[in-house]
């Protein structure tokens, strides 16, 4: 099916099930431990053997030698598969580091052996007997001495433009900001390591792993392993936390198949925690530059962003100018992406990549403006709001934007006018009180999605794609998809996810996920409509499918009288969407309270108006929303990979030195969703929401510390090492 | 550096023995593993009984085996996660003897005769204890990797409340101690989620709290 205008009143307007808030269906089986992840699948294969793989100890330069003997000796020891003995995996479109690259070492904890054994420990044990010897490699590890010569991205249209003259306009204007501000690297840090039982049955490949994007990864791994694609079934039902990180195949899959070729059994690896933060992707520092003129009644005249990151290939940086052209107006512009070449791990996408740090300083910078104009931050945005237009693109219709309703209506939920605008003038007692604003955009992608749905004789339906649930809830969502298009009740339907011998959908990425697979399987389910109506001789499209039966005129028929069927479809998008800009808006609002004495920083209350389209599942979707702001409160406040500048590595790769947010660091958070639509999306008129919830908040928590202390950070994480000084003196 | 001396004995008792802690078997891991006859070499066992969720279990166990391993990899009792296996997330949280502990940072041979409750003995799927129940209806998981632990610390959590057991937010030490959200949030900060469920978890605790 394509959906190739925009939708109009159809049976998702008058929804029973879709829309409502529903508890989880896989969640008994999560709370109750019997929901299996990848490693735990002790069913799915017999005689598994254990992986450990050994990391690189250097960051750039070539393997000498590998003493394996001692290993290869250790009890219980079955297979090495080593670098110096093996072959380097081939590339694929999906990866920028290699996963296990011969003697070549491109950054530190690579790949460089699996070992594998009966057990774990003797895995752990004999892996700890391999002795490696290197030859350094010169490497470039600091952002800030590369920035200075690092060329302009150019590979995507968004990484640089320039509308009117924004050097005039801006050197006109008689109010201006001109700030920097950087923002570190980041860790996905999700719960679950990467991990994958891999077995092979002559020249088939089963991987039982944890993983985002079921195709994707199932093109990748043909690839690195040179093989047929049709050899390969990748089966992900349960993602312990992607983030991104696990969009991509990863050194565990790949080191499982190669160790259970070589040690012809099924071989399991879940990857040791402190091997993931320089093994695996993380999220690219940024260094920003945000220069913004406005006339004096605070219309922005010039708006100028220039970001500066680094990746291995010298490529695919950190976009932090995403959100820029969509929030404000503004006739002169200014937007550049540069992109270093830096020989630290391979950053790649991380939950709202490039709109996370862009929010943190674009946010900061309007907060910062505001308050040279003395005008409220929640005006100015409002002020400059687009207003039914994409600045730059007159072409470009707006598919449905309610930015400033989200400001406004927030700003009365959290009781903004009570905020003291004079920072450092709110103390309680011992706390230093705050309030900050930042408002949020994030686009809402669409991607062709496809399923299958079959009946049973017994009334029963199953959907099966290959789509994911990251935590998204995705599981329950496709459910009360094909509840709604059946006309039959939640419980009759049973969804089977993340395997690859199902139809390929969208997968969980890019805040696509939600909206594109709920079309899909809206696609399906039209067709398994259309057979049961052939079958029992009535037009489906005209009838009306509820409560079993579908109902035409003053005919009726119950569905299970079509027996057994079987339909299989995808939702395209058309041409028609690229005329449009499918955004999603949100305004968020923080208190903080900041110790007078200490410097710490508590976050008191967090709200989130969110402006998303139909939302699916209230229940599911308030928590990625409240998700991303705890996320988005880390990266704020604490999260910050250290990179070794001498040696070329992420200190912290633990989670004891990567420091996310714990229960204390949370209050209870509100988010509250607008009741919109957007018919330009998919039928559902829905919209993700995954990752506007983390595009924001964490500038509201910036500008609260602010709003509290009268002390601006622009470096993030705020650690109160780098104002404690510059606290106001306790009278 | 590796080729000193001291070195290389500290590497073999620890990487190879990995239990230079823990007093039992420890010789004989060392003979066993010194004896370097090659992949196919007999281990040292030891011997290891323990309740799991009431059922009576005898384990034959390397004794370099944690405790959150046994569970996982040699009962397949895999609703303890393993999240870091250096007692830094929480996932692998179980009850011992009533008390919750980090079974990653625990050997199976330090629990002879130990009680074990994991999440699967708390509730099933069709017979939810109430703060499953709980986490369900206020959403307070979303990947759900985290949440067996986080709820056997929830459940744990608030015994040590209604038992009295300060934390380091308690202001009255010596009145009645009550289950506050500052509490609850307190005690549970070392049961990481990073999907963010905390303000919904707070939520559900507060509910079976109350009763």
């Amino acid at each position: 099916m394509e959906f190739n205008a925009p939708a109009g009143e159809n049976l998702f307007d008058r929804a029973k099930i879709v829309g409502k808030s529903t508890p989880r269906i896989d969640g008994p089986l999560k709370v109750s431990g019997r929901a299996p992840y990848a490693a735990e699948r002790h069913d799915v294969a017999a005689n598994q053997a254990y992986g450990w793989i050994v990391g690189a100890g250097i960051a750039k330069g070539r393997i000498r030698a590998m003493d394996l003997d001692e290993a290869r000796r250790a009890p219980g020891v079955i297979a090495i598969v080593a670098a110096t003995e093996h072959e380097p995996v081939a590339s694929s479109d999906f990866n920028y580091a290699p996963l296990f690259g011969g003697r070549e070492v491109s950054h530190y904890h690579q790949a460089i052996a699996v070992v594998v054994a009966e057990t774990f420990e003797q895995a752990r044990a004999a892996a700890g007997l391999i002795r490696t010897s290197y030859t350094n490699g010169e490497g470039t590890f600091d952002l800030k001495k590369a920035a200075p010569g690092a060329p302009l991205a150019s590979d995507r249209p968004s990484d640089s433009a320039k509308i009117g003259d924004f050097d005039a306009a801006f050197a006109a204007a008689p109010v201006k900001v001109d700030e920097r501000y950087t923002t570190p690297d980041e860790a996905h840090a999700m719960m679950e390591p990467f991990a994958t039982i891999a077995a092979w049955d002559g020249p088939k490949l089963t991987v039982w792993t944890s993983n985002q994007m079921i195709e994707w990864s199932r093109q990748a791994l043909a690839s690195i392993l040179k093989m047929d694609a049709d050899n390969i079934r990748v089966d992900s039902p349960y993602i312990g936390g992607g983030f991104g990180g696990k969009l991509f195949v990863r050194s565990d899959a790949v080191m499982a198949a190669l160790g259970a070729k070589a040690a012809k059994r099924p071989v399991k690896i879940a990857m040791q925690r402190p091997l993931m933060f320089n093994n695996a992707t993380h999220r690219h520092a940024t260094m920003q530059r945000l220069r913004i003129g406005a006339e004096r009644d605070g219309r922005i005249v010039a708006i100028g962003h220039e970001n500066w990151s680094g990746n291995i290939t010298g490529e695919a940086g950190e976009n932090a100018t995403l959100q820029t052209p969509k929030l404000y107006s503004g006739a002169n512009r200014l937007i550049a992406n540069h992109i270093a070449q830096l020989d630290l791990p391979e950053g790649n996408a991380m939950r709202a990549p490039g709109e996370l740090p862009g929010h943190l300083a674009l946010e900061v910078a309007m907060d910062e403006l505001a308050e040279k104009l003395g005008m409220d931050p929640v005006e100015l945005r409002i002020v400059n709001d687009t207003q039914g237009m994409v600045p730059g693109e007159p072409d470009t219709k707006l598919s449905d934007r309610n930015l400033t309703r989200c400001l406004r209506e927030g700003a009365d939920m959290f009781g903004w006018s009570k905020r003291e605008a004079r920072p450092g003038r709110s103390r309680k007692g011992r706390w230093l009180t705050g309030m900050g604003v930042a408002a949020g955009y994030r686009a809402a992608p669409t991607m062709k999605s496809g399923a299958r749905v079959r009946m049973t004789d017994r009334g029963q339906l199953v959907v099966e794609t290959d789509m994911t649930d990251i935590g998204t809830g995705t599981y329950t969502i496709l459910a009360q998809t094909a509840a709604e298009t059946m006309g039959l009740p939640l419980d009759a339907v049973r969804v089977e996810l993340g395997d690859s011998s199902f139809p390929v959908s969208a997968g969980s990425g890019g805040q696509w996920g939600a909206a594109s697979s709920t079309a899909g399987v809206y696609a399906a389910c039209v067709a398994l409509r259309r057979m049961i109506g052939e079958k029992l001789g009535f037009d489906a499209d005209a009838a009306t499918f509820d409560g079993g039966r579908a109902t035409l005129g003053v005919e009726s028929w119950s569905i299970r009288d079509a027996g057994a069927l079987t339909a299989e479809d995808s939702m395209t998008f058309g041409e028609f969407k690229k005329d449009y800009d499918v955004g999603t808006y949100a305004g968020h609002f923080a208190e903080v309270k900041v110790d007078a004495y200490t410097g710490e920083t508590y976050i008191t209350r967090m709200l989130a108006v969110c402006d998303a389209g139909r939302i699916l599942n209230p229940l599911s979707a308030r928590s990625q929303v409240i998700g991303g702001m705890v996320m988005a409160a880390g990266a704020a406040l604490t999260e910050d990979l250290h990179v070794d500048k001498r040696f070329g590595f992420f200190a912290n790769h633990d989670l004891a030195g990567y420091e996310v947010p714990v229960h204390a660091d949370i209050p209870h958070q509100e988010c509250v969703f607008l009741d919109t639509l957007d018919p330009v999306s998919t039928p559902l008129k829905a919209k993700g929401v995954g990752e506007l919830g983390i595009c924001g908040p964490g500038a509201a928590v910036a500008n609260a510390i602010y709003n509290a202390t009268g002390i601006r950070v622009r470096d993030y994480p705020l650690t109160l090492d780098k104002y404690l000084d510059r606290l106001p003196a306790i009278a | 550096m590796a080729e000193d001396g001291f070195m290389k004995v500290s590497r073999r008792g620890v990487l190879a023995g990995g239990v230079a802690s823990a007093a039992v078997g420890q010789a004989s891991i060392l003979r066993a593993q010194d004896s370097s006859t090659g992949g196919a070499a007999k281990q040292a066992k030891v011997p290891v009984r323990l309740t799991v969720n009431g059922t009576p279990q005898e384990l034959e166990l390397d004794s370099r085996t944690t405790l959150l391993d046994t569970l996982r990899e040699h009962l397949k009792l895999t609703g303890s996660k393993k999240g870091c296996d250096h007692g830094q997330c929480g996932a692998c949280t179980v009850m011992v003897n009533g008390t919750r502990i980090n079974s990653c940072l625990s050997l199976a041979v330090q629990h002879q005769g130990d009680e074990i409750t994991t999440i699967e003995g708390l509730g099933s799927p069709e017979d939810l204890h109430p703060m499953q129940a709980a986490f369900v209806e206020h959403d307070g998981y979303q990947c759900g990797y985290c949440t067996p632990g986080q709820i056997c610390s929830a459940v744990a959590v608030l015994e040590e409340i209604r038992n009295g057991i300060p934390s380091h937010v308690t202001e009255d030490l010596t009145g009645r101690m009550r289950a506050t959200e500052m509490e609850m949030r307190e005690r549970m900060s070392g049961n990481i989620c990073r999907c963010g469920a905390y303000s919904n978890i707070a939520e559900a605790m507060a509910q079976v709290a109350k009763g």
